[in-house]
């Protein structure tokens, strides 16, 4: 048996601007184990919402994460609203779903540039963020940041987008859905890509699912499973299917997220041609009681926020359950028996959000 | 209402029983998570399948001790840590026990209420 | 085929020059909804204190006695919820950003209600730029 070491994976990692540190255990190339820890960062959001109105506390839910603000926000009114019996108008309901899944494009579009960047493809991931950059444009026009969004709140949402704005972006997503083809083809066809993605971190469907898997990753295993599929928002009248992949590595995450840009950009145009006119939000008074388990799928999986109230201003508990924090069993599996120079890939793949951990 | 969800109560001494019905069923866990109500602390086991969602509730009172489901769900280790650490369970036979080092805290169980911590001060650090 | 997908990307980023802006020379863009500065009109505040108790950052102070409102621009995160609870309607946000500081304390920035009956000369001066 060769000498066992252990090298340390970040907290400060060039393919990861985020705090996890990862001690990998090594036999010569292969990684034999990966013990995660996390909290460099933490920073206890769910305990501040003992000291904030439950209404104000939709911006602190906001920051948990920068890149799917949005869902985050949407996720806690969700979860409020359900508590208080809240009938959302169907307006707010579709322009949160428009937002949701501006927020997924740019999320993902940013996920494969900083993928191409792990894998030392510097042209690919400036491209993609290019891309990713027209996508923010039709963000800050319609909310305000490229962000945060800062536009839901309970019982709707805080701003509108009329007609012709809806008009004007979703012609301009066509036109921006072209050139994302042209870069997204480079992640399918390319030799270097696929040489290093291909047959890299394996994961089973079975496998995937036991331990509790989210989002991209689990459906690159095979297993159809979206959170938007309950119906929550405006999904319920929108046609779309899971994305699936069959084979389970990091190429197949890949693929199932190009795939997924494209069908949010397919939802935002269905979106846009059923949307009703109508008011954006209802008056909220009051204060909930009681409890609830909201379910969002974000660009990195399903996200589970539990509200529970006792008919006061503040929450008695809030609690969020993050696609990343699902997806770490998954990450350790994933590095055991891989070589040391595929552990960013595999790590990037997952898709971690570490401000997401650290809520 | 967007979707239905159920939530069943069991005891300390059931909830192994359960979990593991769960598991051959074909449930996917979806979280675990802890509330400090004072005097007791509510647990809730969630699980998937299918779109389906059921929670099961245990409530057990401060410094008492249950088992850890992470036998059952290889998974629940993230969860089960996260709650010792931070609401202080005390949870038996975690596969992966980091044993207070999961998360960096400067105080010991930052999330149950204070006076109970002003009270049975340990020092941990 | 497998090299060619890039290939054709590199061209055409070879004939379309930068994506980047020449900064200083060339001004972005700001939408008129980009959310940027926070802007009172303090004549017609009434000192409620709304704004500065549902402020989620606490970065705005209100004295109704002497008549100040004040915001710590660093503190300042966007939202616009001050501009919505507003019962005045005389904050507002603008869609450009407040100056650079190299001092936190300069960022902190305090309007002062001009104490009646010596108003004239800014609203002369209102009324010059308009
Ligand atoms: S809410 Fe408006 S009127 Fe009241 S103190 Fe603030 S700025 Fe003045
Ligand atoms: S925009 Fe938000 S953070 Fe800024 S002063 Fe107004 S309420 Fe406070």
């Amino acid at each position: 048996m060769s000498q066992r070491n252990v090298i340390p994976f970040g907290p400060q990692h060039p393919v990861l601007p985020e705090p996890i540190h990862l001690d990998l255990v090594t036999e010569d190339e292969t990684v034999v184990e990966a013990i995660p820890s996390i909290g460099f960062v933490h920073r206890g959001l769910e305990k501040l919402v003992e000291k904030k109105d439950y209404q104000d506390f939709v911006y602190v839910a906001e920051r948990i994460c920068g890149i799917c603000s949005f869902m985050h926000g949407m996720t806690y009114c969700q979860a409020v609203e359900e508590v208080m019996g809240i009938a959302v108008p169907e307006r707010a309901l579709y322009l949160r779903t428009v937002w949701a899944e501006l927020s997924r494009v740019h999320s993902h579009l940013m996920w494969l540039g900083l993928a191409a960047d792990a894998f030392g493809f510097e042209s690919l991931f400036m491209n993609c963020w290019k891309l990713r950059e027209g996508i923010l444009d039709i963000i800050e026009a319609t909310t305000g940041g490229r962000v945060i969004f800062g536009s839901c709140k309970i019982g709707g949402v805080r701003r509108d987008i009329d007609g012709d704005t809806m008009k004007g972006i979703v012609e301009k997503l066509d036109r921006i859905a072209a050139e994302i083809r042209h870069t997204t083809d480079v992640f399918l066809n390319d030799y270097s890509v696929q040489h290093r993605l291909k047959e890299v971190g394996v994961m089973s469907g079975e496998e995937a699912y036991a331990l509790g898997t989210v989002g991209p990753v689990l459906r690159a295993s095979g297993v159809a499973m979206d959170a938007r599929k309950i119906g929550y928002a405006a999904y319920r009248n929108l046609k779309f299917e899971p994305v699936v992949e069959k084979s389970g590595d990091c190429h197949a995450r890949c693929r199932v997220r190009v795939r997924e840009i494209f069908q949010s950009i397919d939802l935002i145009g269905q979106a846009a041609r059923k949307m009703p006119e109508g008011e954006i939000a209802v008056k909220v008074t009051g204060a909930p009681s009681g409890e609830y388990f909201s379910r969002v799928e974000q660009p990195r999986g399903e996200v589970i926020y539990y509200v529970k109230a006792n008919g006061t201003k503040n929450l008695q508990r809030f609690r969020v359950r993050t696609p990343t924090f699902a997806n770490l069993p998954a990450m350790v599996r994933m590095l055991k028996g891989a070589s040391i120079a595929d552990v960013p890939n595999i790590i990037l793949t997952v898709d971690p959000c570490i401000s997401c951990i650290e809520r | 209402m967007i979707e239905e969800q159920t939530t069943i109560a069991v005891g300390k001494d059931e909830l192994l029983g359960t979990v593991s019905d769960f598991h051959s069923q074909g449930y996917r866990l979806v979280q675990i998570c802890c509330t400090a109500l004072g005097d007791t602390i509510e647990i809730h086991y969630s699980f998937d399948k299918d779109y389906r969602f059921t929670n099961l509730r245990l409530t057990v009172k401060p410094g008492e001790e249950i088992q850890s489901v992470s036998i059952i769900y290889w998974s629940a280790f993230a969860y089960e840590n996260e709650m010792s650490e931070l609401f202080g369970v005390k949870i038996r036979n975690i596969v992966v026990d980091y044993k207070g080092h999961f998360y960096r805290t400067a105080v010991a169980t930052p999330f149950v209420a204070t006076e109970t911590d002003e009270k049975n001060d340990t020092g941990k650090e | 085929m497998g090299f060619l997908s890039m290939t054709r990307n590199i061209a055409q980023n070879l004939f379309e020059g930068p994506s980047t802006r020449r900064y200083p020379a060339v001004k972005r863009y700001y939408e008129p909804k980009s959310r940027g500065m926070i802007g009172i009109d303090i004549e017609a505040c009434i000192f409620c204190g709304l704004c500065s108790k549902r402020c989620p950052t606490g970065a705005l102070t209100v004295a109704k006695d002497r008549k100040e409102w004040e915001i710590d621009r660093l503190r300042c995160i966007f939202c616009g919820y001050c501009v919505e609870v507003c019962p005045k309607k005389c904050l507002s946000m603008a869609n450009h950003y407040s100056p650079c500081v190299t001092d936190r304390g300069d960022a902190i920035h305090l309007e002062k209600q001009a104490p009646k009956g010596t108003t004239e000369q800014p609203v002369e001066e209102k009324l010059e730029k308009e």
